[in-house]
């Protein structure tokens, strides 16, 4: 429990929350950015480096670009007047409630032991020999996906032509 | 309390936030940026109990969030464009005004 840590929580706490709970949706994709930060810097604690940069490359740099780009191409950035939250939000709230109760009290009935570990680095070099030698059929099933789910983002956001006859 | 505990309890709030927003938000996006916070929540808990872990050289966690997160982008990305897709459809992102399947 260091202080970086307590500091980095508690930015990725409030960037997350302030991403759900804020009314326009481009300030909500920009609190999110900083919840997703926070987490690549905890990773980096953590000693997990590569995670760290994939994730602000993948998260910071792709995934909320696209989000950006969807909510100015459906002109949905600021809602109507209505409320945010949809008509069943104390059903969806007491259930996030009740998750975190769970996980809370299964956390602090296990008891880790807080025994001081010497620094783990992660390097890239043995990362990249497990990708190529132990994980070489996920990482290439993963290419698939990817592939995959790239043709078919495009196919499902294309225009759809009016057929001539 | 020990680290492990202090990053745990930081995913499960995760968790829950992703959750909550993913469970009472109206618009379709921040519903798919909820369940986005609930797969970042977990990926940290690979991460820290890989850290954490009795055997941190076999790096069995950072693989698993090096694939979650691969599989995160794909899911967004086909996401997004149902939503749009959606959009062209009923004019609406609102998921209550969403109410028919019907072309």
């Amino acid at each position: 429990m260091t202080v970086t840590f307590l500091i980095l929580a508690a930015l990725t706490l409030a960037g997350t929350v302030a991403a759900m709970a804020m009314r326009n949706l481009i300030h909500c994709v920009l609190a999110l950015t900083l919840g997703f930060a926070g987490l690549a810097a905890l990773y980096l604690l953590l000693g997990a480096q590569f995670v760290g940069f994939t994730q602000i490359l993948v998260y910071v740099g792709a995934v909320a670009i696209l989000a950006v780009f969807v909510i100015m191409m459906t002109q949905s950035a600021i809602p109507a007047m209505q409320s945010i939250f949809s008509s069943f939000w104390v059903a969806g709230s007491v259930v996030a409630a009740a998750v975190f109760a769970v996980l809370a009290w299964a956390i602090c009935r296990s008891g880790f032991a807080s025994q001081v570990l010497p620094p783990v680095e992660a390097a890239v070099h043995p990362i990249g020999d497990a990708l190529m030698h132990g994980y070489v059929l996920p990482l290439e099933i993963m290419g698939l996906l990817l592939t995959a789910a790239m043709i078919g983002a495009v196919v499902l956001a294309m225009h759809e032509k009016r057929r001539t006859p | 309390m020990s680290p492990l505990t202090g990053y745990l309890l930081l995913s499960a709030l995760i968790f829950s936030v992703g959750l909550a927003g993913a469970l009472t938000r109206r618009s379709a996006i921040l519903v798919l940026i909820g369940i986005e916070l609930m797969l970042n929540a977990a990926n940290l808990n690979f991460i820290a109990f890989w850290r954490y872990g009795p055997n941190p050289q076999a790096l069995t966690g950072i693989m698993f969030a090096i694939f979650s997160i691969g599989i995160a982008a794909a899911e967004a990305a086909v996401g997004l464009g149902i939503i749009l897709a959606a959009y062209r459809h009923s004019k609406t992102t609102e998921l209550d005004q969403m109410n028919s399947m019907k072309g």
